[in-house]
């Protein structure tokens, strides 16, 4: 029998690169939304760290491990990629396969904050936002989460469905960023 | 004409320019302005009312005289200032407000009627018929009285946004603003130093005076390379802060493609929302004129103006120039002319205690009472106690003393303070929160003040900000106390203008006044002072001492009017950049996206979303072709539809079946694992909000499915409900919308076909109507719902959203296999019209359960959000308009939605309506049209003949009331 074939929220539109910033998509893997049960944080976050070697995040936080990230995703609600999330952690705390939720880019480059300034009405500038720091806010007109990787390396979560607007938003933000030179 | 030796600009640099059509020559670094007073040019705009020629008043941004429109066709820009906008190689300005032309201007003739035409003119003559207003006067007038015009066509330009954070914003690059960034930029705070000026310095580039041990302009010059050189400091050049909002940001206008030549497809304009933990405000001060018979003939402008166009741009605006003042800082203008070998032929100083000059000829204690001129100025009258003098001339610099810019002070509705001792207003402290006033706008107008408070500044918004001012020397610079009386109007016959751009004079605010429009909030509105595009910025405080004058009260008892943001004009495609075509609202597309485009399927946008509306086939020409093959397709094969877009809730935890039961009307305690039950679900004021189903896929595990246009609501009631009403419930939603692809198969064949698809075909007996459970489909992982939105023997598929493409191509060619294939939106509202079944053309808000015929499915054995009102006796009136069906009986066949309708032999009239059509199809499978709606006592007059009439398109069709459920009332097909 014939198999079905997978197809990545951005196949065929990237990478793209204006100016001093490249779009590339981003494999993540395995994405699991975990949200702990009442009274279960502690226990949460001792799974998390035998399991994941990882704790649980404070808000706008983001860990990283071997292969692994857990990205602060809300209120009470973290977001594991990179691994498929141990069922152990069922017990306290519900998990929700998002492994095709979100359409997941990188943001590289000089002009990455130039060009999020056009975007998002956040304060990331490096010393305020350090690699490592992430929020949920909105990009463009969408619902986003944006982690910063490194010192010009930004990683974004949209919608799968609205991957085609990310791209145009961003091409537009890129334009006008390589305009001023 | 242009002086040797004056000015800031390379004269190996020359620019050319046209100017209604004529070609001039400039140089790099003009303005429109200063390089048509260098080419002698004075008659540069028309007046707004009266068509009087003008020139310009000023040098800077408050502008009201010289507007012109900048460029030709589609992208071209009104009102343009001239003392804003640079020149450059090609530069095409039209002057605005003329016909035939600048020079020649047949309008001028209102000047003539000017006794008719005064303040509140318009009220009382234009009062009757009413209907003549709108239609025949103020389209006239609007023709006779404008501003330029925008093209009418799309503007192509790109318009830039972008925000901005920092610790300190400072306003104004002057010596003020310079000294705030420079010690706010060597403690290294992330400053942004913002100044509307292509090039900053303030006022130190039109003075002459030192600073330090160097001309002010080499100081500026220095201060602005060492800022450039900080990587903490963001120097923003032409960018105007136009208002202060909330929580420390501000708007502020950057004007990046107005002075060039080819912008290469770069920005226009970009937009910034700036945000700051403390800003500086170093706007400096507007110089104001002072009112005297004919005030307004090009030629005549501020003293400061001159000193400007002297000193930056270096040209002298007349061969023998004038200068009338009631302050100090005006003899200043004279000596700087006199200085570059300009013949100045007197000064004209009301104070009797003014100071003399060996220079030029000083007239103490007298005023300029008129002038005289043929479209520019030729002399003026002086009148002293020795009588009334004419002096030749070609240019009168006017100064009646300084406002200080405290305009962003008043944008956050605080009023400003007067001080007598300077005749000017002041910010009230505090305004602005956040924000201090450093300089002339603060009402300290010497250089040395300026530098002295902008530094003083700075170390207290460092202190706040929790940082160590570096030592940083004050330079020396020019401390000249500013003397100053009052003068505001020069008495005598005639009128004498306050309000350049609208046209105001000082007879008009006594008008008012006489009228008993003596609050000065009225004396605006009644005379249009301070209301056109420069919100009366060099006439605010004289018009209002006027009118304190007149009516014998001080100028605090008469109180100021206040401003608004934009500080200066701002493009509505400047504040919506971003937002036009693509950038208006996000698309989302379903992961079968392009393989429906493979197909040719038109698209219909469901609330963000992206859907097929059919699949022409070859040979089909209209879409009811398509539609109705589709829906006989499901009826009689199999259909295949992407139903993705519904909205999806995983909901997991001890408390679930409580919050489903508690969003729910009816019980889902019940529910068994691998089964799924249809929910509807209310607000708290009883009317009905979603319907939708839910499975149960574990033991504490549900997924809930809404409408495609009500999933965010849903979410959003959801976390309402798990936050606010209960918090102590142990529940926790996520959205997997997007996680899961999803199809409808649908048809008799659905079965057969899945079983060709399923890695284990599905047992007689084992999928029962309303089950639900995994499969693995060619090898993946997925969840098959039996529910069914068509009525027939129909499945809903879901596998991860990667492989949604793949399936619905694979489930599409399968279907076609089977003498079916995909269907779209409208073949899709067909089946469930056929079947009864309602989406939100029915649930539109304004129906119970009651009325939709699902009363019964509101519980009486628990409590459910929407109980305690849905029970409300309103609600439940017999009488209310119900969900009914409905099909034509008479000769006409056509039933439309949004039709009204009434009893067969009513008028129909609003009074007589007793309901309306909510959905109506044509069913390929009864061969008629159906159609659902709602009337009053429906489901009581079954069999009855009612009259539906629409009154828009003009239709009238008598209509059976049926039930509504057209097609298989039994659900034999569905269950089968």
């Amino acid at each position: 029998m014939a198999e079905l074939t997978a197809k990545s929220p951005c196949a065929g539109r990237l990478p793209l690169t204006i100016g001093a910033a490249t779009v590339t998509e981003e494999t993540l893997g395995p994405m699991t939304s975990i949200a702990p049960y009442r009274g279960r944080q502690a226990d949460l976050a001792a799974a998390l760290a035998a399991a994941h070697g990882l704790g649980w995040p404070q808000p706008n936080r983001s860990l990283t491990g071997a292969g692994v990230r857990l990205i602060w995703f809300g209120r009470d609600q973290a977001l594991l990629t990179g691994a498929v999330a141990d069922p152990a952690l069922e017990d306290m705390a519900a998990l929700a396969d998002q492994s095709d939720a979100w359409a997941a880019v990188r943001l590289q480059g000089e002009a990455a904050e130039a060009v999020l300034a056009r975007l998002v009405p956040v304060d990331l500038r490096r010393a305020v936002f350090a690699p490592g720091a992430t929020l949920r806010s909105q990009l463009g007109h969408m619902p986003a989460s944006l982690t910063r990787l490194d010192d010009h390396g930004f990683l974004i979560l949209v919608y799968r469905s609205m991957a085609g607007t990310l791209l145009h938003d961003l091409k537009t933000a890129m334009e006008a960023a390589a305009a001023r030179g | 004409m242009r002086i040797a030796g004056k000015g800031l600009l390379d004269r190996s640099k020359p620019v050319a320019f046209r100017f209604d059509g004529v070609r001039y020559e400039g140089l790099e670094g003009d303005t429109l302005a200063s390089a048509l007073l260098a080419n002698g040019v004075r008659l540069m705009g028309r007046s707004f009312k009266y068509h009087r020629p003008r020139g310009v008043l000023s040098a800077g941004s408050e502008e009201p005289n010289a507007l012109v429109t900048i460029g030709r066709g589609a992208d071209r820009i009104p009102n343009t200032r001239a003392t804003v906008q640079e020149i450059f190689s090609g530069l095409d300005a039209v002057s605005q407000n003329r016909w035939p032309s600048l020079a020649v201007d047949l309008l001028g003739l209102n000047d003539l009627a000017a006794p008719f035409l005064g303040a509140g003119f318009y009220y009382k003559t234009f009062m009757w018929p009413a209907a003549f207003w709108e239609k025949l006067y103020e389209p006239a007038i609007r023709r006779a009285a404008g501003l330029g015009a925008l093209s009418g066509q799309a503007d192509g330009d790109v318009y830039d946004r972008a925000y901005a954070f920092c610790d300190l914003l400072v306003i104004g690059a002057g010596p003020a603003g310079l000294m705030a960034a420079l010690v706010a930029g060597r403690a290294g705070a992330d400053v942004i130093l913002a100044d509307e000026d292509a090039r900053m310095g303030g006022r130190l580039l039109s003075e002459t005076g030192a600073v330090g041990e160097e001309a002010g302009v080499s100081w500026a010059g220095e201060v602005l390379a060492e800022l450039e050189s900080l990587p903490n400091v963001r120097l923003m050049r032409r960018t105007t802060v136009v208002g202060p909002y909330d929580q420390g940001t501000f708007g502020a206008l950057e004007r990046l493609g107005h002075h060039l030549p080819h912008r290469g497809g770069g920005p226009l304009e970009c937009f910034w929302r700036i945000v700051a933990r403390r800003s500086i405000l170093a706007a400096g001060a507007l110089e104001r004129p002072i009112a005297f018979r004919d005030n307004d003939r090009p030629g005549i402008m501020t003293a400061g103006a001159v000193r400007s166009y002297l000193n930056r741009w270096g040209v002298s605006p007349g061969r023998a120039v004038t200068v009338f003042g009631n302050n100090d800082d005006a003899h200043r203008t004279a000596r700087d002319l006199v200085d570059a070998g300009v013949h100045v032929a007197g000064l004209i100083d009301s104070r009797h205690d003014a100071p003399q000059s060996d220079l030029f000829p000083v007239y103490r204690g007298a005023q300029v009472c008129g002038s005289a001129g043929r479209r520019g100025l030729e002399n003026i009258t002086i009148r002293s106690i020795a009588g009334e003098d004419r002096l030749q001339t070609d240019c009168l610099a006017v100064s009646g003393g300084w406002n200080p810019s405290l305009h962003l002070t008043c944008h956050m509705n605080t009023r400003p303070h007067w001080r007598e001792d300077i005749a000017a207003f002041v910010p009230a402290p505090g305004a602005v929160p956040g924000l201090s006033a450093a300089g002339a706008c603060n009402g300290t107008f010497s250089t040395a003040g300026c530098l002295r408070e902008g530094a003083a500044a700075a170390r207290a918004a460092l202190e706040d900000l929790g940082r160590t001012a570096p030592p940083v020397v004050v330079p020396e610079a020019e401390d000249d106390p500013y003397r100053i009386t009052p003068l505001w109007a020069v008495a005598g016959r005639g009128r004498a203008w306050l309000d350049f751009q609208n046209d105001v004079t000082v007879k008009d605010v006594k008008q008012a006044a006489a009228e008993n429009f003596r609050s000065v909030e009225h004396m605006k509105r009644y005379t249009t002072q301070g209301m056109a595009t420069d919100q009366g910025k060099s006439s605010n405080v004289a018009a209002l001492a006027v009118l304190a004058d007149v009516t014998g009260r001080s100028i605090p008892e008469t109180g100021a009017t206040g401003f608004r943001p934009p500080y200066s004009p701002v493009a509505i495609a400047a504040l919506g950049a971003g937002g036009s075509g693509k950038g208006f609202a996000p698309e989302r597309q379903t992961t079968s996206h392009a393989a429906s485009l493979d197909r040719g399927a038109p698209m219909i946008e469901a609330g963000l979303w992206y859907r097929p509306s059919f699949f022409p086939a070859p040979g089909e020409k209209t879409w009811r072709q398509s539609c109705d093959r589709e829906v006989r397709m499901v009826r009689e094969a199999v259909g295949i539809c992407d139903v993705s877009t519904l909205g999806k809730i995983d909901i997991q935890g001890p408390d679930a079946a409580r919050l489903l039961d508690f969003v729910y009307t009816n019980g889902f305690g019940s529910l068994q694992v691998g089964r799924v039950r249809y929910g509807l679900m209310l607000r708290e004021d009883g009317y009905v909000m979603d319907d939708g189903t839910t499975a149960r896929l574990a033991d504490q595990q549900y997924l809930m499915t809404t409408t495609t246009a009500a999933a965010g609501d849903v979410m959003r009631h959801l976390e309402f409900v798990t936050q606010g009403l209960h918090p102590d419930w142990d529940v926790r939603l996520i959205s997997v919308t997007e996680q899961w692809a999803q199809f409808a198969v649908a048809g008799p064949w659905a079965r057969a076909l899945l079983n060709g698809l399923l890695d284990a075909p599905l047992a007689d007996g084992d999928w029962p109507f309303m089950a639900c459970g995994e499969v693995s489909v060619m090898g993946v992982a997925g969840r098959l719902f039996r529910i069914s939105f068509s009525g027939e023997h129909a499945y809903e598929l879901a596998v991860p959203a990667r492989y949604g493409e793949a399936l619905f191509r694979e489930l599409v060619a399968r279907a076609e296999g089977l003498g079916g294939g995909p269907y779209g939106m409208e073949a899709l509202n067909v089946l469930r019209i056929e079947k009864g079944l309602i989406t939100h053309a029915e649930i539109d808000g304004r129906t119970t359960a009651f009325d939709l015929g699902l009363g019964r499915m509101l519980s009486s054995k628990k409590d459910f959000i929407g109980k305690t009102l849905a029970q409300r006796p309103g609600l439940l009136a017999a009488d209310r308009q119900r969900l009914v069906g409905l099909k034509p009986v008479g000769a006409v066949k056509l039933i439309t939605a949004g039709a009204h309708l009434f009893a067969a032999e009513a008028e129909p009239l609003r009074a007589n309506d007793q309901g309306w059509v909510s959905s109506t199809a044509f069913s390929p499978t009864l061969g008629h049209q159906i159609a659902l709606g709602f009337l009053s006592r429906g489901p009581e007059r079954l069999g009855e003949v009612v009259k539906m009439v629409d009154h828009l398109r003009g239709v009238e069709t008598l209509c059976e009331v049926v039930a509504p459920v057209f097609f298989d009332p039994e659900g034999g097909r569905a269950r089968g």
